[in-house]
């Protein structure tokens, strides 16, 4: 299966007495999707934010295709292709859908150091959001402010922003989280669709969702991995059912 | 004051938003454009001088939305860069040089590299911290004004003649020189919608509404924050080498604080995020200024409550309000 896209290493992170990563340790094979389970308040978001660069770890090491990017600010390991979705949507609500998509493209096609013409008449730009929009099946929404979008709407471009950037490993922070169901069933299809060709980090309360889609879960209790594994040895260990799946499968 | 400075920066449309008026510039320049024409033909001389005044602080004006509606940067030191161009073409008046073609770049070129070397530190900063180290540099700028004796310290210097354009004295006649500072308003507004509308614009644009989101899909924010913040800067420089020219005259009163509070006031007054405000803006504000100031000594207790009732009542600032207006009415 060759080297690990994502390698962590000892990551710990506090917030002030509150251990909220304790001594993490993960590897994500290439086209694997790895879903991290836990309880609320697990410290999972907490681990997003550090391998994505918004958070500092306090110490461990992050390695993505090769290279420590631990101290790499968050742009920088964007533009290395790591992308994520926000557990509380993150758009842009005055751009237009298309924009906020276009914006993603802009971000790894050529300089955005160009001070005349304009971007959002650039055909370089738009097509390929505007595809990422009809991978995600909110096409028909493009130029609506994004503001304006249906709370399901936003989750799904959220992921089509993440599928923009062509990333090589993709983070997704409760994609299906506080949408209906009929919506969740659509995300899991297309998740469904995107899995093998790219490789998955998935933060995910819904354990249809997980179980249908991970082909590896970790489970996260109290910023500790409890246990890393295939979902049916992780669905039969009875630790893991005390601690979380006990109260989930109900 | 956190919220005060939110609320500022979250006013404006900087985005898709808001339609903007098409019409609007262009009713904006003509009427400037045709300014002195009328004032020759009812012998009102003195309206160009008040044209003149409006158009120099409409150039720093419209840089400040730029920062202000577009990066949601509420900078309080554009003075400065007023300051600093004006100070170009005096000291370099001073010492003989009394040319355009030497002093523009020289006052543009000097208030970028203030910008650049006091933006770096600005910009680190959020919120209500930039507005306080932005006041604070501009301070320190005026400080250093009114100790700089051998070119008049508090008091100022007078400068001997406008500059010369190659060499040919035509500023001197102040409808020419009406002209020249239109010329450079066009120019300011032209280069900011540009701007906007540009790569870096949309960036820029899209880091005042969210930050963090640009930086995950690999935007280095601050890096256009501060671009933005020396081009601003640049334009303000171009504003202070009209005003030096205009009156013939520097003082470290131009940057003192309560010019770049004016400013904020006029792009507010106006209408933040649409450039067309802070031109409707400075009108607006000096022409009540010198109405008022006729009627009363203390002309800012009338103009005061005014501007509370327009921040509270006329959200988008009176460009805002007019497009309320002729929505209600068809
Ligand atoms: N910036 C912060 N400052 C202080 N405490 C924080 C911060 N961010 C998170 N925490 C705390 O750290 C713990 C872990 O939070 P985190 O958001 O990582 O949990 P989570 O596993 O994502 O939970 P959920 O399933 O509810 O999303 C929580 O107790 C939370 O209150
Ligand atoms: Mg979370």
């Amino acid at each position: 299966m060759g080297e690990p896209v994502l390698r962590i290493k000892g990551l710990c992170k506090s917030f002030g007495s509150l251990l909220v990563n304790d001594d993490v340790t993960l590897d994500v094979m290439p086209g694997e999707m790895l879903a991290v389970i836990g309880p609320n308040g697990a410290g999972k978001t907490t681990l997003i934010n550090q391998i994505s660069g918004l958070l500092p770890p306090d110490a461990g090491t992050i390695m993505f295709d090769g290279a420590d990017v631990t101290a790499l600010p968050p742009q920088a390991r964007a533009l290395r292709g790591l992308a994520r979705s926000f557990q509380i949507t993150s758009i842009l609500p005055g751009f237009s859908v298309l924009e906020n998509v276009a914006l993603a493209v802009q971000a790894r096609s050529g300089s955005s150091l160009r001070f005349f013409g304009r971007a959002d008449r650039e055909a370089r730009l738009n097509p390929p959001a505007l595809a990422a929009l009809e991978q995600a099946g909110i096409a028909d929404r493009a130029h609506l402010p994004a503001g304006e979008l249906s709370h399901g709407e936003k989750r799904a471009l959220e992921l089509a922003i993440a599928l923009a950037m062509q990333p090589a490993l993709l983070l997704l922070d409760e994609p299906m989280a506080g949408i209906g169901r009929e919506e969740t069933e659509r995300q899991i299809e297309l998740l469904l669709r995107l899995k093998g060709k790219l490789t998955m980090v998935l933060v995910e309360h819904d354990m249809s969702a997980v179980f249908a889609l991970a082909d590896r879960i970790s489970v996260l209790i109290r910023g500790r991995v409890l246990r890393t594994g295939l979902p049916a040895d992780v669905r039969a260990d009875p630790q893991v059912v005390t601690a979380y799946l006990g109260e989930q499968m109900e | 004051m956190m919220t005060g400075a939110a609320a500022i920066a979250a006013g404006g449309a900087g985005s898709a938003r808001q339609p903007r008026n098409a019409a609007l510039p262009a009713v904006i320049f003509a009427i400037f454009a045709l300014m002195p024409a009328f004032a020759a033909l009812t012998a009102q001389h003195y309206l160009v001088d008040t044209g003149t005044r409006i158009i120099v602080y409409a150039v720093a004006a419209v840089a400040l939305d730029l920062l202000v509606g577009y990066g949601g940067l509420i900078s309080f030191g554009q003075a400065a860069f007023i300051g600093l161009g004006a100070y170009a073409v005096g000291i370099l008046s001073a010492a003989g040089i009394g040319d355009a073609l030497v002093s523009l770049p020289v006052a543009i070129a000097v208030s970028m590299a203030f910008a650049w070397i006091t933006g770096v530190v600005c910009i680190r900063t959020k919120g209500v911290y930039f507005i306080m180290i932005t006041l604070a540099f501009g301070q320190m700028v005026y400080f250093l004004a009114t100790s700089l004796a051998p070119y008049g310290g508090d008091n100022g210097l007078t400068i001997d003649a406008r500059n010369t354009i190659a060499g040919w004295p035509v500023l001197k006649n102040d409808t020419a020189f009406y002209y020249f500072a239109f010329l450079c308003l066009l120019a300011t507004y032209l280069l900011c919608r540009a701007l906007i509308a540009s790569r870096f614009g949309r960036v820029l644009r899209g880091t005042k509404e969210n930050a963090t989101r640009m930086a995950a899909i690999g935007f280095t924010v601050q890096r256009f924050q501060l671009i933005a913040y020396v081009i601003a800067g640049g334009i303000g420089g171009v504003s202070g080498f009209l005003l030096a020219n205009s009156t013939e005259f520097v003082a470290p009163a131009y940057m003192a604080w309560q010019q770049s509070g004016e400013l904020i006031v006029m792009v507010i007054l106006g209408g933040v995020g649409t450039l067309d405000g802070a031109i409707v803006g400075s009108a607006v504000y000096l022409l009540a200024e010198e109405w008022l100031s006729g009627l009363t000594e203390n002309w800012q207790v009338i103009f005061g409550p005014f501007l509370v009732l327009v921040v509270l009542f006329a959200r988008g600032g009176l460009i805002g309000f007019c497009a309320r207006l002729r929505l209600r009415h068809g």
